[in-house]
Parts: C-alpha cells; structure tokens; sequence
C-alpha cells in the first residue's frame, strides 16, 4: 500500500494531572513522532490512562500543554482535536445497530442519513464485519465488539487513535490475532495509536515506541529493545520481567534470565551469588528455575533444555546463579 | 392462570424438578388468586346482574353496559356524561402524565448523572421518600391552609399588595387537583426511571462526547433511548393511579370535579353495586388499552 502522508505527531509538554494532593500525573514530557505505535505501559496507578484521558480531552489538564500535528489541543473539546477514543470495554450503544453505531459521530454532525450509512459501510468493510450491520452489538462475539469499536472510532478520519486497553477483554488466543491486525492497520492508515496497556508482551511487539510510567512520571522511553536490553533503572528492569536485579553494594546491575547460569562452584561475588532453588518449571523452550539468595532476594535463571539433562537440580538445592561480566547492565540508582 | 417455569432448558429437567419450581410459585400465585383474580372476576360477575333501589338480583343482562353509556351514541356529537367524565379523565391523566415525566425525569436525571457520590445520592433518593412517610390524604390535606381562601398563599399576595383580593382557583379547582396529582405521583416517575439511568454505562456518555455529541444530543440519542423502560413502567404506575382516582379529585376538587372512578364511588355509595361494576370494568378496558398501546412502544420485559 502506498503510504499516506503520516499524521498524529503528539507532544506532551510538562503536563500534570492532580486531583486535590494527589497528584496522578507529575508532569510529564513526551514527543510520539507521526503515524508511531506508541505504548503507555505501567502497573496500575501508575498515571498511563490518566494521560491518554488528558490526550482524549476527557481529563482537563491541570497543568502543562497537549500538542496534537503541532496545534495546541489542551483545552479543545474531545471531538475538535483530531483524536478518537476506544473505549477498553468498547462503550458501544446498545440500542443501535453496528451501523448506527458507527455512523454515530457523523450523525451528531448532521451528516444526512443516507450517506454516512455508506460511509459506515465502507468503516465496516475495513474491519470486515459488513456482513453485521444491522445487529446489534449484543449479538457480537468480543472480537467483533472490538472491531465495531475500532470502527467507529476510524470513521472521524483521526489523526491519533487511542486505545484504552483494547485487548484486556480478549481471550488470549484473540488477544494475539487482534494484536497483529491492530498493528496492520496503524501501518495502513499512517496516522498514531496510542495504546495503554499493563502487558509488556504487548508493549514490547506493538511498539514503535515504549513509555513505561511509574507513579505518574515517564521511567523510560524508547524502542522496544532499548527497554529490553538497556533498562535504565531496577523498576523498569523488574517490569519488563526475564530480568535479575543484582544488588552489587556500590551499584545495582540487572541481568537477563537467559544468560544467568547456574552451577555447582561458585565464582567472584562479583559474578555469582550463592541461592537455593525454590521452584522448578518446564517452559517449553527450557526450564525456568526459581532461587532465593542468603539475603532472601529472588533470582531467575532460563535453563536450556540440554543444559538441564546434563545438571539436572531440584528444589531446596544450593547452587552458584553467575554471570559474564558483559552481560551485567548497571542500573541508575539502587535495587529498588 | 398460567404458573411460571423459570427454566432455560425444559428437557433437561427431571419430572420431580419441575413440580417443584410450581411449589416454588405456588404462595404467590394463591395471593395473586385471591386478591387479584377473584376479586376481579366477581366484579366481572355482578357486572351482569340486575338491582333494584333496594335489592340486587343474579342474572345475564347487559343492561348496566346499556346504562353506563346511556344515549351515548345517539347524542354524537355532543358528549353524553359519561364520555364527558372519561374526556376529562383522561385529560388530567395527560397533563400530570407529561408533568410528572418531566419533572420525574430531571430529578432522575440529576440524582444519576449530577451527583457524583453514592452517599448523597442514596440520601436524596430517601429525601424524595419523606412525604409518603404520612398518609395519602393527610398530604392532600396539608395543601388547604396554604392554598385556602385565607390561607398563606393568599394571605401573602394579599398582604404584599399583589393582589386586591383572595384568589379563588387556588383551591378547590383543576388547579388544586393537577398541584396534588403531580405532587403525588412524581415519585413514581422518579424510581423507576433513576433505575433504568443507573444502568446506563458512563462510558457510553464519554464514548458520546467523543464522537462530538453535545449535551443535548447526549440526551437526546442515549439517555433518553436507554431510560424508555424506565418511562414506560413509570408511566404506567402514573396512568393507572390518576385514571382509577376519586380520592384525590374528591378531596382536592371539592367534591365539585368528575372522573370515571367518582362515578363508581358514587354507584357504590348508593350500593348499585352492578352498574359500579359494569363502569369498573368499563374503565379497566380502557386503562388496558392505554397500557397496551404504550407497551407497544416500549419492551419493557427487557428491563425485569
């Protein structure tokens, strides 16, 4: 497909969310470059769908600026700013058909009948579910609630898409099929997703663009593989997960689970730690092996199929988790 | 009457298990068969019989019908009396209808959409309760000393140089009726139409706004759709009460105004128990009719 020209470059400048003493975003600085499928990923709390609501123009801003393609978008209303919402448990209406439904927003303009049921034909054809115009969302399955969503979100033409945990009503297997068709259509349409969600799986496959938050301030934000090969601190080392974080005394490093080995003699402190093994799990490509060290800290190690026949160990066994010194990221900051 | 089966898959169950859900159904169907059906059918029954100034006689006559709308076709068009009392019947019912709607609907609207917190919610809900903690016609009978003749609302325009002398229609008059009628009634638009709000997603409403709606096209195209059975139910419940009332007319009206149910109290009074019944039955077909035409609009069994 010959690519549009790309729209939805979004920049948030310093801006903050309080309500009362609590603040849920403590100003937050971030540019999402035009058509990028952007991830807000963090634990609950943590003041990703706060932003995307202040984006959405559902939130008022305390303080700060929103910029959508480089118009100031903080105090226009949700409809004006060229961004669409999907809702996370889609908020279609119930009393409308598919068609109605995502016809809605043309209706509101006064758009005359016949045509925006046309064009919410062509919306529907995008999402392959013509053939479910006249039900009603009652009578869809969750993915095709889902893709209605979608639908009716797409019909305004926006420049940014923001989706509020659009995979969290899915049942796993849907989950990854969605997944790929959501980053599809990103790509078709050249414009920006913003996507909230609490999976790093999620975020890590989707995204252009990684932005873990962590009490209401961005942790880190880059590639998917920045995040998973250079963490910047142990926060987001344990969040993105098949990390250990290694408390050295002077400095904290993290090591991925794959290249922590475990062996019967032990090393330098340096690059090993004396652990038990507290649980011992097939996961298909290897096993992966729980310990807890004499200071009571978690460890993982990912063990190869092979490696484990040759040494097989089992629970409640003292052995060496080590490392190559290469493979120790140091961390900013310490453990915690 | 038909006993309800709450079953999903009939052949899945036992024969023990479905004498069962009857026995489950059985105290509320023998209450609704008491004082409800029966009643009814009795009424139905003397409906038919004959009376004289002193004694009532079992029989098949179709004479009370005759009576009850006694020269009323031939008369057309002028109105006879009985389609002049149900002509104004009904239209009390429409105008304290569209009142209560509307008034019932904003407060409904406000105590679900407007209040953010559930205390206060529940505390306003109750606060809307509070006049049915006294008896229908003690309420009705507070409004005399504040729309009387000398009462305070007189008293007041009177006294600030308002008005020369007492107004008369305060009391006493369609006006003191509609006033009691709404002031009644309201609440039996205000439940069952917040219950249907409180079902509405507030998703729904943001998804709306996203979409551009503005607040009166967020009315318009969701609230209202999604609170129909709510209005029906309620509407209903309001129909039914103003349509049978005599109480209110007769307490409020001076004993002065018609309606189809003072005609049967009337009837009674005088203990021509089969013409009374003949007008209950009467005015229970066109109550039915009513009902039926709003059902019409509205699938309220969606909502049970």
């Amino acid at each position: 497909m010959v690519p549009k020209a790309s729209r939805g470059e979004v920049e948030f400048v310093q801006t903050v969310k309080a309500y009362g003493a609590s603040v849920a975003v403590a100003g937050i600085d971030l540019r999402i470059p035009a058509a990028t499928y952007c991830c807000l990923l963090g634990p609950s709390g943590c003041g990703k769908t706060t932003s995307l609501r202040m984006l959405a123009g559902h939130e008022a801003v305390t303080s700060g600026d929103i910029l959508l393609d480089n118009a100031n978008i903080t105090l226009m209303a949700p409809a004006k700013r060229g961004t669409a919402m999907m809702f996370q448990s889609y908020a279609l209406f119930p009393h409308l058909t598919v068609a109605e439904n995502v016809a809605f927003a043309l209706k509101m303009k006064r758009v005359p009948k016949v045509e925006r049921l046309i064009k919410a034909k062509e919306m529907l054809k995008i999402v392959d579910l013509e053939a479910y115009a006249e039900r009603r969302p009652s009578q869809l399955s969750g993915g095709q609630q889902q893709r209605v969503a979608l639908a009716r979100a797409l019909i305004t033409r926006p420049s940014a898409l923001l989706l509020d945990e659009p995979l969290s009503a899915l049942d796993p297997f849907l989950r990854l099929r969605v997944r790929g068709e959501l980053k599809r259509l990103q790509k078709s349409l050249g414009i920006t997703f913003v996507h909230v969600t609490h999976s790093q799986d999620e975020a890590l496959a989707l995204s252009d663009l990684v932005v873990l938050m962590n009490a209401g301030r961005i942790e880190q934000k880059g590639s998917a593989e920045d995040l998973f090969s250079r963490p910047r601190t142990a926060f987001v080392a344990r969040f993105i997960g098949a990390h250990n974080v290694i408390d050295l005394g002077d400095r904290a490093i993290a090591v991925r689970t794959d290249r922590t080995k475990l062996t019967r003699n032990g090393l330098a402190h340096t690059t090993s730690r004396e652990a038990t093994v507290s649980t011992v799990e097939y996961a298909g490509t290897g096993f992966a092996i729980q310990l807890v060290d004499d200071r009571g800290s978690e460890l993982a190690a990912l063990v190869s199929e092979q490696d484990f026949r040759t040494a097989p160990m089992a629970e409640g066994e003292r052995v060496f988790a080590s490392w190559a010194p290469v493979d120790a990221h140091i961390l900013e900051g310490n453990a915690r | 009457m038909p006993l309800p089966v709450k079953t999903d898959d009939k052949q899945a169950m036992t024969h023990h298990a479905r004498w069962t859900s009857y026995w489950q159904a059985a105290p509320l169907a023998a209450v609704l068969l008491l004082f409800f059906v029966l009643p009814l059918l009795v009424t139905f029954i003397v409906s038919f019989w004959s009376y004289t100034g002193y004694s009532i006689e079992p029989g098949l006559i179709f004479d009370n019908y005759r009576d009850a709308f006694d020269r009323c076709i031939v008369a057309l068009p002028d109105l006879c009396t009985t389609f002049r009392t149900y002509l104004s019947t009904l239209r009390f019912c429409l105008i304290v209808w569209l009142l209560t709607l509307v008034i019932g609907f904003t407060i409904a609207y406000y105590l679900t959409f407007e209040i953010r917190t559930m205390t206060v919610r529940l505390v306003l809900a109750l606060v809307c309760t509070i006049p049915f903690w006294t008896s229908n016609v003690i309420r009705m009978i507070s409004w005399v000393p504040l729309l009387g003749r000398n009462g305070l609302v007189n008293q007041l325009l009177v006294g600030a140089g308002i008005m020369d002398q007492p107004l008369d229609w305060l009391l006493y008059s369609n006006f003191s009726v509609l006033l009691a009628f709404v002031h009644l009634n309201t609440v039996f638009m205000i439940v069952p139409i917040a219950n249907s709000m409180s079902r509405i997603d507030k998703a729904l409403i943001e998804a709306a706004r996203d979409a551009g709606a503005t607040g009166w096209q967020i009315l318009l195209y969701i609230i209202v759709p999604l609170s129909k059975t709510g209005i029906a139910i309620g509407s209903i419940f309001v129909i039914t009460v103003v349509m049978g009332d005599f109480i209110t007319i007769g307490i409020m009206g001076g004993q002065q105004i018609a309606s189809a149910g003072k005609v049967i109290q009337t009837q009674i009074g005088a203990l021509q128990f089969p013409i009374a019944a003949a007008n209950a039955v009467v005015l229970l077909v066109v109550v039915l009719m009513i009902i039926a035409t709003l059902i019409r609009f509205v699938d309220i069994r969606k909502e049970l």
